[in-house]
């Protein structure tokens, strides 16, 4: 073992280690189709024709990945200075709650251009305020704070459901719904949207949050690598006690990078409730919240990596329900199965291919030199 | 007077049934993390175990293969989770997060392909569940007012696998703090290098104990889907992994603490069905979701440190990695 190992070069730390830990995923996905006796390949090409293969295809792929733009930021900002956020599914919840709360009180009286910032901000605060007691807890008490996050997530689902039931419910109805909210708090569909300058596209869900995630994964890089914040950020999360010795106040630290974090997830509720549903109902977010895990896994949480890992989730998602048409045997929890892989594989086993990797590196790097020297 | 006997008989009865996948699982998580892997994957677990087990016991009839399928599911998720953590030092709550949505998704993929119901399995017989058993002496005890009815509602008339639960809270207890095996198992979770210095392989121990925990998750899916039900519903095990997580955290790692905390949050979740609608005098309604989500913030409060305070393993979440 004297031998010293040469670092991998930078393409294949984040590009080679990514595609090798896709595809033992996606390998693993496709036994599991070939044994219940479909066609993994025939699988495979359903699915991404069901995912980019028309415009309205298409428009579903990119309004799932917005969802997992907003919870997969919020997981990697907290990865950065090493806190395990589990809660992004309760703090978007709430997100949602919050821009519900805000567009159902003046939805009436305001136009929408002055409504659009001020439930974004609804939605921050309200994803910021259920991730502070863990943050706090965490930071002042020593909670472990994967334990307390889970804990909100349950929380938060049963505080959804009384509200719902009892607060929102529009009276005399049945179903635990607001109602719904006026047009002018709607969000424009990109549908909708391309209309206006005469091109026409099929409807779909996607709305004009894609690209406020888009803007959002911007400021978060230049947040993360361009500020002091961000290098504290870093800082704690590469060492607490080298950052405490610098000066560094871990506990602020901890507090405003899961403030963010929790705000990023909360505004999942912006997509969803303001751009889709146009109502608060019971859970709209639908494991969002753990998919960002996946996807900042995935993205090595670098925004720009989160952002293409998003657009695979999106596709994994709109391409399964695809594949449930055309082969009635796979249902679309093989979607929740393969993203549950793609967590093992790129998260819990992420090294397991790297020694392998160096060693074939160190080879053609020592035959390189011995043909330099021949 | 009569009445209230019986109601309350009736509620703790249901106390029981509710805590015992609550038990298994949380006595699976001392194991696994006292020796200092964390483990969220109790929840995706109990659903494998309760999947496999319903799975068998439709194909085959018999709830004792059940059991040792079921078993030998969730030691197989061990094996993962304990190869991914301890071989490969990944990431232990990746892991456990991991294992939960890749169950969550292949019961439900596995239970259409297999069996074509929309993710359930088909009801089974009763002959192949595990059903519940009458203890001796039950009417010769009738007579005796109270303690008759406490012993034939309480204490007997419930499955094996109920049984099981309680004697796995002794059990592990003995383990952890009677044999050399729980020292060493304690030790590891504290002070990996100490034990490896002693010429005791860390990962062989380690490995041991999350297997210990994969036998006692796969009884208490069994339970969930084979004793409690007669079939598997898809994400049946609706959280209770993660009950049981609090549970653990609220027992402070200890095996009969552990217990009685599930206690608790079973009482909860029992009296919560009887509450719904009923006006309490003084109170009023109480909201089932407040009670429903009363074991996650009594846990929440005792982590805060207002309740005492809960100190976990030392090495906790952390792979060993041997100096060189």
């Amino acid at each position: 073992m004297s031998q010293a190992k040469k670092p991998l070069p930078l393409w294949a730390d984040i590009i080679l280690i990514p595609i090798i830990n896709i595809l033992m995923a996606l390998t693993v996905a496709g036994i599991i189709i070939y044994l219940i006796g479909e066609n993994p390949f025939e699988a495979m090409k359903i699915m991404i024709y069901g995912a980019f293969g028309y415009d309205e295809a298409i428009g579903y792929t990119l309004y799932y990945a917005t969802n997992f733009i907003f919870t997969g930021l919020a997981v990697a900002i907290a990865f950065h200075a090493a806190l395990f956020n589990i809660g992004g599914e309760g703090q978007a919840y709430i997100g949602g709650l919050g821009v519900a709360i805000l567009l159902l009180a003046l939805d009436q009286y305001l136009p929408f251009w002055v409504l659009l910032p001020l439930a974004i901000l609804a939605s921050m605060i309200f994803g910021a305020l259920w991730a502070a007691i863990p943050a706090y807890l965490q930071a002042y008490r020593g909670s472990h704070i994967v334990i307390t996050t889970i804990m909100f997530n349950f929380i938060a689902a049963n505080l959804m459901v009384y509200l719902l039931v009892n607060v929102f419910i529009v009276p005399g109805s049945m179903i635990p719904e607001s109602r719904t909210f006026a047009d002018n708090a709607w969000l424009p569909f990109m549908h909708e949207m391309f209309g206006w300058v005469g091109i026409n596209i099929s409807s779909s869900p996607l709305n004009l949050s894609f690209a406020i995630a888009i803007i959002v994964s911007i400021l978060i890089w230049i947040f993360i690598w361009h500020t002091r914040w961000g290098y504290a950020i870093r800082a704690v999360g590469f060492s607490e006690s080298a950052a405490h010795y610098a000066g560094i106040s871990n506990k602020k630290i901890i507090m405003m990078t899961m403030l963010i974090s929790g705000a990023l997830a909360g505004m999942t509720g912006i997509n969803e409730i303001m751009g889709v549903q146009h109502k608060l109902l019971l859970d709209f977010v639908a494991g969002y919240g753990f998919t960002g895990i996946a996807v900042a896994l995935m993205g090595r949480n670098h925004p720009v990596g989160i952002i293409l890992a998003s657009i695979l989730f999106g596709a994994l998602y709109q391409g399964g329900a695809e594949l449930t048409f055309d082969m009635p045997n796979i249902s679309r929890e093989m979607v929740t199965a393969i993203q549950g892989l793609i967590i093992l594989f790129s998260g819990a086993l992420a090294y397991m291919s790297r020694p392998w990797l160096e060693k074939l590196f160190g080879l053609f790097g020592s035959i390189n030199k011995k043909i330099e020297v021949g | 007077m009569e009445e209230i006997l019986t109601i309350t008989l009736s509620t703790l009865a249901a106390t029981i049934r509710v805590s015992t996948p609550l038990i298994l699982a949380a006595m699976a998580g001392i194991f696994s993390e006292r020796s200092g892997v964390i483990d969220i994957s109790l929840e995706g677990k109990l659903l494998a175990g309760a999947f496999i087990a319903a799975s068998t016991a439709a194909v085959t009839g018999s709830p004792w293969l059940a059991l040792a399928a079921a078993i030998a599911a969730t030691m197989s998720l061990s094996m993962l989770h304990g190869f991914a953590t301890i071989t490969h030092k990944g990431n232990q709550v990746v892991s456990g997060v991991a294992i939960n949505i890749i169950v969550s998704g292949l019961t439900v993929v596995l239970g259409i392909a297999w069996f074509h119901r929309a993710g359930q399995t088909p009801a089974l017989q009763n002959d192949a569940r595990f059903m519940p058993i009458e203890m001796p002496g039950v009417e010769l005890l009738s007579n005796i007012p109270i303690l008759g009815d406490v012993y034939a509602k309480l204490i007997s008339g419930h499955n094996i696998l109920v049984y099981m639960a309680f004697l796995s809270v002794f059990v592990t207890y003995w383990i952890l703090f009677k044999t050399r095996f729980g020292l060493r198992l304690r030790a590891v979770g504290e002070n990996p290098s100490a034990v490896d210095t002693a010429g005791i392989s860390v990962a062989f121990l380690r490995y041991r104990a999350v297997l210990i925990g994969g036998i006692l998750t796969g009884i208490g899916g069994t339970y969930i889907s084979i004793a409690q039900n007669a079939s598997f519903i898809r994400d049946m095990s609706a959280g209770q992994g993660y009950i049981a997580l609090a549970a653990m955290i609220f027992g402070k790692w200890k095996p009969v603490p552990a217990m009685f905390a599930c206690f608790l949050f079973g009482f909860l979740d029992a009296i919560s069905i009887r509450l719904q609608g009923v006006f309490l005098p003084l109170i009023g309604e109480v909201p089932v979701q407040l009670i429903q989500a009363t074991p996650y913030i009594l846990t929440v409060v005792l982590l805060a440190g207002f309740a005492g305070k809960a100190i976990a393993p030392k090495a906790i979440g952390v792979p060993y990695v041997k100096e060189r």
